[in-house]
């Protein structure tokens, strides 16, 4: 157990503390050094995983909760909320070794059901954390993944088809891709470079998003006027995520160190910055400063520092950010109104288009002085950029693909996936949770 | 007696009810409401999706009061809802055929 660990974090794109200190010391070598559990390490984590946890059924929830119309908010909670449920107990169960067992043929991961082998004591070399808490830290993104694609359908699809579709997903799509970039499968022997979740996370869930409203169809309203609920709970949202983001991106790191700090430091600056870029764009072209445009680019600048996050210097934070703030504001404004799909909240629109901006930009901007597991295009590795497109075009054919048949079979192990005409019309909260977000009174 | 109808401004509405206690008004019922008129509606804007909202909220006050004072009142709800700007809304008046004092039983202007 213990040298196949060590074998895999060589595979990881993620630094590791023994591997700054021995660098130049032969893996077989290594494996034969005994683990100690890092103590400092194992509490930073400990608390990154439960910030990454705060974000999908508190952040992501009330994100996009406020958007959605105010029939509509706790099914749009709900879907957020179950989300995480799901993958909380589909991780633990099969997902986990799925995405970090024995690779097999750089495709899968597997060594057994139920966490059964895993020992309190065993140790995970990058960072030297327990097993465990790297299970749990992981799990946390498997929920946010499939939470985020919510956003896309909302407001029209049925609550029962959405449990089974999370917890088919997970496994089938969410669990392959994760193993493949950072489980020590192909897209890890490429050199793809994806830090915290760029491809993994967000073009994945972006594009999962798009598929399902494709595949559901627009709203019966779509086109007409439709107020979200309330813009309060959506910038409460955003900055609850950028808070929890803080783990997401320096947790995953997996050790409490400069490149931790630096990963701290450059996904603030880059959420920043987007959140000024989108307010300015948005200015220019409707003379209004939005709060759910300046909410909006925090989370896109979030999203494309997600991948570059422990490989990139505080300067390319601020132009990753700003193109993302930017492109978007266009994937959004432009994007979705030209091709005329429902992407309700925008996860596409965000997540989708900012990941596959933040991906191509790691490629561009990693730093060997910040991390030396990365070396991006202007130091001299034009091969990154061609690595993280392919990485990305990958993701976008397994993932477009993959979720078709999984929406697929959910719709139809559930007597289809789409509530009735009169059933949207009502609101989703009160005909599947009987439920009213609010009773002002 | 007359009915008094007014659509006012919602933050107006202390403003009003505070200058009709002064004239010994003491009773009204308000109601929140929507609607439009000269003001027409607004724009709301939502990630590039531009919303026309056509009915505004305003404030609707009824008060019944006897015939003699129907005018002051009406200068005193003009003075105290004026902003001078588009939307500060109207004043209906209407005869009232009878009014009932549901506790006691008093009739009309006993009654208002």
């Amino acid at each position: 157990m213990r040298s196949k660990l060590l074998s895999l974090a060589t595979l990881l794109p993620v630094s590791t503390l023994w591997a700054a200190e021995e660098a130049a010391t032969e893996v077989a070598e290594v494996a034969e050094k005994v683990l100690t559990l890092d103590v400092g390490n194992t509490a930073w984590v400990l608390t990154a995983t439960a910030l990454v946890m705060l974000m999908t059924p508190a952040g992501l929830a009330l994100f996009y909760g406020g958007m959605s119309r105010s029939k509509n908010l706790l099914n749009t909670i709900a879907m957020s909320v179950m989300g995480y449920v799901v993958a909380a107990v589909v991780w633990v169960v099969a997902g986990y070794t799925l995405a970090f067992g024995t690779d097999i043929g750089g495709i899968i991961g597997f060594d057994s059901l139920f966490l059964s082998g895993i020992k309190v004591t065993d140790l995970w070399a990058t960072g030297s954390i327990p097993v465990l808490l790297f299970v749990a830290f992981q799990m946390t993104f498997a929920g946010i993944t499939v939470s985020l694609a919510s956003g896309a359908i909302i407001e029209r699809l049925k609550f029962s088809t959405w449990l089974v579709f999370a917890a088919i997903w997970i496994l089938a799509v969410y669990a392959p891709v994760a193993h493949w970039v950072w489980g020590g499968g192909f897209l890890s022997k490429l050199g793809v470079l994806d830090f915290a979740g760029g491809t993994v996370v967000h073009i994945n869930a972006g594009i999962a998003g798009l598929v399902v409203a494709l595949m559901l169809g627009r709203r019966a309203d779509y086109g007409k006027a439709m107020f979200p609920s309330s813009v309060t709970l959506t910038v409460l949202g955003a900055s609850m995520l950028w808070f929890g983001w803080f783990g997401f991106n320096a947790g995953s790191e997996l050790a409490a160190d400069g490149i931790a700090a630096s990963a701290f430091l450059v996904t603030n600056t880059a959420a920043a910055i987007a959140a000024l870029a989108w307010m300015t764009i948005e200015y220019i072209t409707y003379k209004k400063f939005t709060l759910l445009g300046i909410a909006s680019g925090i989370v896109a600048g979030l999203v494309a520092i997600t991948p570059a996050a422990g490989f990139v210097d505080t300067s390319a934070s601020l132009i990753i950010g700003a193109v993302a703030g930017i492109v978007a504001f266009y994937g959004v404004n432009g994007l979705k109104k030209a091709l005329k799909y429902d992407d309700s909240l925008d996860a596409f629109g965000i997540h989708g288009v900012a990941g596959i901006w933040g991906a191509i930009a790691t490629g561009i901007f990693a730093n060997p002085e910040v991390n030396e597991l990365g070396t991006g295009l202007l130091y001299g590795n034009a091969d990154q950029v061609m690595i993280q497109i392919e990485g990305i075009i990958v993701t976008i054919v397994y993932t477009a693909i993959a979720t078709a048949i999984v929406f697929k079979i959910a719709s139809i192990l559930t007597g289809g996936a789409r509530v009735s005409a009169d059933a949207e019309s009502q609101g989703l909260d009160e005909v599947e949770h009987g439920e009213k977000a609010f009773n002002l009174r | 007696m007359k009915k008094i109808e007014s659509i006012i401004k919602p933050f107006k509405l202390e403003d009003v009810k505070d200058a009709l206690a002064e004239l010994d008004i003491t009773g009204m019922t308000v109601s929140e409401v929507k609607g439009y008129g000269r003001q027409q509606g607004h724009s709301e804007l939502y990630r590039g999706a531009e919303y026309v909202v056509d009915f505004l909220p305003k404030i609707k006050i009824e008060v019944v009061v006897v015939d003699e004072l129907v005018d002051k009142v009406i200068d005193v709800i003009v003075k105290s809802a004026r902003t001078g700007k588009i939307g500060d809304g109207k004043i209906f008046v209407s005869n009232v055929e009878k009014s009932v004092r549901i506790r006691t039983g008093e009739l009309d202007n006993e009654a208002v």
